[in-house]
């Protein structure tokens, strides 16, 4: 060290030195122009130049060094004031740290004098649980247990294409492809945080724990999302591990019946689970009839996709949501160029279709729930403006005004039915699908479309301008559509899941497991005493049908269809913008699908729900946070961050504590959902 | 600048023009010149000011901060390029240049016997050790703001510097229930991340799970069972349900692979085991409720790693004196460091304080008393010879005889003299009897709670003067000094040795964690492996001395400046040591599987086959090896190669003799044959 410093000190004086001379030769030189005051005026000159140019050579090599060192200099200077309010920061006293936000749920609560009662059971989500992992290829080497999903998603960058054969499963099975083994985190830590500082379960765990829970009364049912709701039990046994903890939770906690709180398709998975537990052993849990009675005090379904997510077909027609069609729509070229042979969107789209999860969440019910080409549950309610939510407008307890509708009307035609449709004036149904099955797959141009591997390479053009020719496809033809686009996705995956809607409830047919996540194909389990609760968030545009066009691209194996962000204009607040219809939700789950069998398919005793178990639904309307300290907002409905919401949190707790459904105040509704649930023809 | 840059563009017009106009000067060119003379006179005017003047006072001012800052921008962006390359460096690198500097490693041991064709057959269940398992905060008070869900201890300890105090206070339990303080709930942490890495680097399971990954494992068949290692065994399941978690989770490993676990408890995770093996079979109120034969429908084989069956000397100094040879070592070289008050730290005492409250650490007193430690003037390791940290050998026979059989059994003496002299010449003066005098009570010793400033004068006289201790006699000592403490543990623990298992009273749960008060379960298909280090020193025994400072310290402290000389070589600083893993004696660790378990004997009726496997001790080749693939040490043994190897091969259907049965290097069997125990 001491060296380095003696060698900087050489150098640092030598050129200020060198710098200083430089103007005593200039002084001399001075001088002696002075002297001979007209003669070799050449001489002179020439010495001028040699002294500039000598001048010149010198600043040069001073200002070389100076370059080098003050950029040390500036970086030092930096990372000295860094690491002084580094310092400052930590030695502040931790409460003194300025802002102090409101009193948190959980806190306010324990003064109230609530405690733990029922033990709780969290279930993740698609996409937040964090994956590790257990086995891979070479280039993984030092990653063994490091996280590849959730965390700091470093390796993404590190090595992208490792990091993407290492997240996508078997294309046959659904399973591990052969050497790679990934597995989920588990314990609390598998979905507290998504990425540092994103919280997902985090705020809710801490507030649980202010009333007094811990991990002996807390259990995170992770799982891999990435699997089959039954591949999750052949691979990992993660239902068997589930119901274990519930029972042990419940023995241990003096026989208290859990609280269970899934989260997005959480929500699908519990009601697998519920089935699963049921059923006798080969497939199932082998618990029996009277288990879910016996053990579950509550389900708290938050942000609930109970019959899909209609964003997941854009996902998987297409790779691309709203957020990605207008960075398209911005710069064109950017997603779809092969500049450096990323072919990002079709990477992501070939792992995604390995992912049998996803297809869990394409909408269910078809026509019925979603609409048909004319006319849908939710047409007419797109009035983002006119109602947007006045606290006024609160309509809690049912008090509900139906004047304003009439108004909303007449404003603006939408066609929410229409899921996909090519062109904003598709008109005909999808007739021509059955034929095409015949013709596919017979003229694929052997072309060589490198690794990326998305099915569009076996569709010839002439199909997919068939598929594209001015048609419309609805909730239910959509499943077609996905079959022909994505045969071997959708082959493997209805092994697994179901989208319709049943007829007769006691056809043997449906003790089979891939109908247990599907509500509508399903009758909840003999439980009269336990509650289901709908919570999610409201006054958010939540994307629900789309408009497409043929891309342009004419290259093998590229993803042949894009939202077509130009229908409908950019912007605004109306209900097509960007080629996506709006209606109301939290983001991701429209409220048709989150709230509809809490409104109607469970309400009473129905043919979905035998025993009459209650159901209730808590709307919490979106408010964006007020300031930026409030961090992701206290009280926002968006499907991740309604995690935070202080009102859903607290009725979470008081549920915990012992709370029914009517002791927090029954249905608070915000949205048009008992109005859209009427329009729906189901029989019950 | 503006000044310099004015002067050259005038001077290169002027050169331009003197090229030009060389054969006719014209009164243009004068004036030009008039100009720029001027100008330069103002240029060194205003250099010579500026310059000459000003330079030198602020170079030798700025030189100095900027040199700084410049040398620490220099470091950083050093650091940051090499940070740089490391990260962009292929990730075989550190392998290819450690193999180009020692040769090519072997293959860890799961890769080999990967290749060899293994795969994962039994669930592994993982007990870990007093001190390496996580603990985290889930509620406490106001000065451990926001270190919600984060670790206490285990992980960086950063806490600890910040703020040591309220680390303390959260760390420690209530001395009266030996559960949580009120107000403060800090709990394990859970899963496997629980004790792979004790703090960042230094691994304690990681190496064996990596290992155990290597040949198809993964979490589904890998279970840690985390409990809070401060409380009583217990008190985990009245607190936490630990034991519940660990037997329902066995139940559902057993279920769903439908083949029996392998438990592989390390350190005191031994008797915590041994404690839930009689938990589990005993009726509900206690107990688990599995039935008579739970142990043998769900256990395959129980390999414990380092156990300390019988307890471990250690421990008395650390309950007596808080302070075991390290710092006795680092009180010796620097006197006044931990007898500092000046910052009122009192380190020690707040250490002793903290730990007193952690009930588990008495679970790991010396068991089994004078029949196994030995008595005054004898015990069972007294020809022990200390040179050879080579492998025992049959130099020991003909060597035994040059030395004097050195007096183990008295594990604590007070001076060297009395450590080694015959029983009948120590004048021992009784102490129990010895009032508790109140000289103390009234000098502050701040928050500082130890239970020796209650004793008074006295009392600690009292104590110095009995002279020598045995194991049984240090157990009377420690109620005496501690009493509170003790009678906590009193409650939990027992260190006895059983005349009659049969007896009733031994059905209760203070008994279960003494192998010397229990039956093992019946489970003839059970196999119980002993796996533990030899060959480095272990503490055994300690020489004391009465502490001249007895105002609000600890007043005994372990006598430095006893050394043994060339004769004794086990006496150094105070300590006498044996073979073992430097921390748990071989006796210990060894004695149950040698004799007390061997065969058909009442501590095991059903006759469950025991193994000895111990693992010589060689020290890292370079430092490139870290902490040694060969070492026998006690934690570092976890990353001992053929231990790993016998614990996969267990894990993958192997048995006991398919290891090849004992594997003894030290003289294990000739010490128990010495002991003398009904079996």
């Amino acid at each position: 060290m001491a060296a380095i410093l003696r060698f900087r000190k050489l150098y640092f004086i030598e050129p200020t030195l060198k710098k200083y001379g430089s103007f005593e030769t200039s002084k001399d030189e001075n001088q002696s122009l002075e002297k001979p005051e007209v003669d070799g005026k050449k001489e002179a000159s020439q010495t001028i130049k040699e002294q500039q140019s000598d001048k010149n050579k010198k600043k040069k090599q001073a200002r070389g060094w100076k370059c080098v060192d003050s950029c040390c200099w500036f970086i030092g200077c930096m990372c000295t004031t860094w690491w002084l309010l580094l310092f400052l920061y930590h030695c502040l006293p931790a409460h003194l740290a300025g802002f102090k936000g409101p009193e948190s749920p959980g806190v306010r609560l324990k003064n109230e004098g609530l405690t733990p009662l029922h033990p709780v059971v969290l279930v993740p989500g698609i996409v937040t649980g964090g994956l590790e992992l257990w086995e891979g290829r070479p280039c993984s080497q030092g990653l063994f247990r490091k996280r590849l999903w959730g965390g700091s998603f470093t390796e993404i960058l590190k090595r992208p294409l490792c990091w993407l054969e290492h997240l996508s499963l078997d294309d046959e099975t659904g399973l591990d492809p052969p050497g790679i083994r990934v597995r989920p985190v588990p314990g609390l830590v598998a979905a507290d945080y998504f990425a540092p500082g994103y919280f997902v379960w985090a705020v809710l765990i801490e507030n649980l724990a202010k009333i007094g829970y811990e991990g002996k009364n807390m259990y995170m049912a992770a799982y891999d999302w990435r699997l089959s709701f039954q591949n999750t039990e052949v691979r990992d046994q993660a239902l068997s591990r589930l119901k274990i903890n519930i029972e042990l939770m419940y023995i241990t906690n003096g026989n208290k019946k859990v609280v269970v709180v899934p989260h997005s398709m959480g929500v699908i998975y519990f009601l697998h689970f519920l089935k699963w537990v049921e059923a006798p052993p080969p497939m199932g849990g082998g618990g029996g009839p009277g288990w879910c009675d016996k053990h579950i005090q509550a389900i708290m379904n938050i942000g609930p996709a109970f019959l899909g997510v209609p964003k997941v077909v854009s996902g998987m027609l297409s790779a691309e949501g709203k957020d990605i069609a207008s960075i398209r729509a911005v710069a064109p070229g950017l997603l779809d160029s092969e500049f450096l042979g990323l072919q990002t969107l079709e990477h992501v789209m070939r792992v995604g279709r390995t992912w049998d999860s996803v297809v869990s969440l394409l909408p269910k019910g078809g026509d019925t729930i979603w609409g048909d080409l004319d006319s849908s549950p939710e047409d007419g309610l797109c009035d983002f403006e006119s109602k947007s939510y006045f606290p006024t407008n609160s309509k809690e307890n049912n008090t509900r005004n139906d004047d304003t509708k009439p108004q909303i009307k007449t404003k603006q035609e939408t066609k929410y039915g229409r899921i996909v449709s090519f062109g904003k004036t598709a008109l005909t149904s999808y007739d021509l699908l059955q034929e095409l099955m015949d013709v596919k797959r017979v003229s694929n141009s052997g072309a060589n479309c490198g690794e990326v591997w998305t099915e569009y390479g076996k569709i010839s053009r002439e199909n997919i301008m068939k598929l594209a020719d001015n048609k419309a496809y609805t909730a239910g033809t959509l499943i077609d559509l996905l079959r022909f686009v994505a045969p071997k996705t959708m082959k493997r995956a209805e092994a697994h899941f179901s989208h319709g809607i049943a007829s007769d409830l006691d056809d043997p047919k449906y003790t089979h497991f891939k109908y247990w996540s599907n509500p509508l194909e399903t009758k909840l389990p003999y439980a009269p005493n336990m509650e289901i609760f709908c919570l999610y968030g409201v006054g958010l545009p939540t994307e629900r049908s789309y408009v497409y066009k043929l891309s342009t691209s004419d290259k093998c194996d590229t993803i042949p269809f894009r939202i077509d962000s130009s229908a409908g204009g950019n912007g605004g607040r109306g209900c097509l913008r960007g080629g996506v219809y709006f209606v109301d939700g939290d983001e991701s789950v429209p409220v048709m699908s989150a709230g509809f069998m809490c409104a109607k398919g469970w309400r009473g005793k129905t043919r979905f729900n035998p025993s009459g178990s209650g159901t209730y639904i808590r709307e919490y309307r979106h408010k964006a946070p007020a300031s930026l300290l409030e961090g992701r907002g206290l009280e926002s409905g968006a499907h991740v961050d309604i995690m935070g919401n202080v009102a859903l949190i607290e009725d979470v707790l008081r549920v915990a504590a012992g709370a029914s459904g009517a002791e927090i105040g029954g249905d608070r509704i915000y949205s048009d959902i008992l109005e859209m649930a009427e329009r729906v023809n189901i029989k019950l | 600048m503006p000044v310099w840059r004015r002067r050259k563009g005038g001077g290169g017009g002027i050169s331009k023009r003197a090229t030009a106009s060389e054969q006719q000067p014209s009164p243009e060119i004068d004036g030009k010149f008039e100009e720029q003379k001027r100008e330069k006179e103002r240029i060194t005017k205003d250099s010579t000011h500026n310059s000459i003047k000003n330079l030198k006072k602020e170079r030798s001012r700025r030189s100095c901060i900027h040199s700084c800052c410049w040398l620490i921008g220099f470091i950083c962006s050093t650091w940051w390029f090499l940070l740089f390359l490391y990260n962009a460096m292929p990730a075989s690198f550190p392998q290819y240049v450690t193999e180009a500097i020692t040769g090519p490693t072997p293959d860890p041991p799961g890769v080999k016997l990967h290749k060899e064709g293994l795969k994962a057959k039994h669930p592994v269940v993982f007990v870990p050790g007093i001190v390496t398992g996580g603990l985290e905060l889930w509620e406490g008070h106001p000065c451990m703001e926001g270190l919600f869900r984060k670790r206490l201890w285990g992980g960086t300890f950063g806490e600890v510097y910040k703020r040591p105090l309220c680390w303390i206070e959260h760390m420690s339990l209530d001395n009266e229930t030996g559960l949580d303080p009120p107000g403060v709930r800090v709990r394990p942490v859970s899963g496997l991340v629980a004790a792979d890495y004790f703090a960042a680097g230094y691994f304690v399971w990681a190496v064996l799970i990596a290992n155990l990954a290597r040949i198809g494992y993964e979490e589904k068949n890998m279970y840690m069972a985390a409990y809070d290692w401060r409380l009583s065994f217990q008190n985990t399941e009245v607190r936490d349900q630990s034991l519940s978690r660990m037997k329902s989770n066995i139940e559902l490993m057993v279920a769903t692979t439908g083949e029996k676990v392998v438990v592989i408890p390390h350190s005191m995770g031994v008797l915590y085991f041994l404690h839930f093996m009689k938990w589990v079979e005993a009726p509900p109120p206690m107990g688990g409720g599995g039935g008579s034969d739970w142990c043998g429908k769900h256990i395959k084989a129980v390999m414990n790693i380092g156990g300390p069956f019988l307890g471990l000397p250690k421990i008395v100094a650390g309950l007596f004196s808080a302070e075991a040879k390290d710092i006795a070592v680092a009180r010796a070289v620097a006197p006044g460091v931990l007898d500092l008050d000046i910052f009122g730290f009192q380190t020690l005492q707040h250490a002793m304080r903290m730990t007193r409250t952690w009930d588990s650490t008495m679970s790991l007193i010396p068991k089994g008393g004078d029949t196994i430690w030995g008595t005054l003037d004898w015990a069972p390791e007294a020809d022990h010879y200390c040179v050879s940290k080579t492998p025992k050998n049959n130099k020991t026979q003909t060597t035994q005889n040059n030395l004097k059989s050195l007096n183990y059994g008295r594990i604590i003496s007070f001076g060297k003299d009395i450590a080694q002299l015959h029983s009948s010449k120590v004048e021992r003066v009784e102490f129990k009897g010895a009032v508790k005098g109140s000289d103390y009570v009234n000098r502050s010793c701040g928050d500082v709670w130890n239970e020796y400033h209650e004793m008074g004068f006295n009392g600690i006289k009292a104590v110095a003067d009995y002279k020598a201790f045995t194991v049984e006699s240090v157990l009377e000592l420690l109620q005496f000094v501690a009493p509170r403490m003790m009678k906590r543990g009193g409650a939990h623990y027992s260190y006895g040795i059983a005349d009659d298992l049969a007896d009733e009273k031994y059905q209760h749960y203070k008994y279960w964690s003494n192998p010397l008060e229990t039956r093992l379960p019946n489970a003839p298909e059970m196999e119980i492996f002993s796996m533990y280090g030899v060959g480095l020193p272990t503490e055994r025994s300690y020489v004391y001395k009465f502490s001249p400072a007895a105002d609000c310290y600890i007043p005994f402290q372990i006598d430095t400046s006893a050394e043994g000389g060339a004769q004794q070589s086990c006496l150094r600083a105070g300590v006498y040591s044996v073979d073992g893993d430097e921390t748990v004696p071989v006796l210990s660790a060894g004695f149950m599987c040698a004799k007390g378990w061997r065969g058909k004997t009442r501590f095991n009726p059903s006759g469950i086959k025991t193994h000895i496997r111990e693992y010589n001790h060689a020290p890292p080749a370079t430092l490139l090896e870290g902490r040694g693939t060969q070492s026998g040490n006690h934690v570092d043994i976890m990353g001992n190669f053929a231990l790993i190897e016998d614990i996969i091969r267990v894990a993958s259907g192997a048995t006991g003799s398919d290891l090849g049965g004992d594997r003894v290097y030290s003289d294990i069997f000739r010490w128990s044959e010495r002991i003398k125990l009904r079996l």
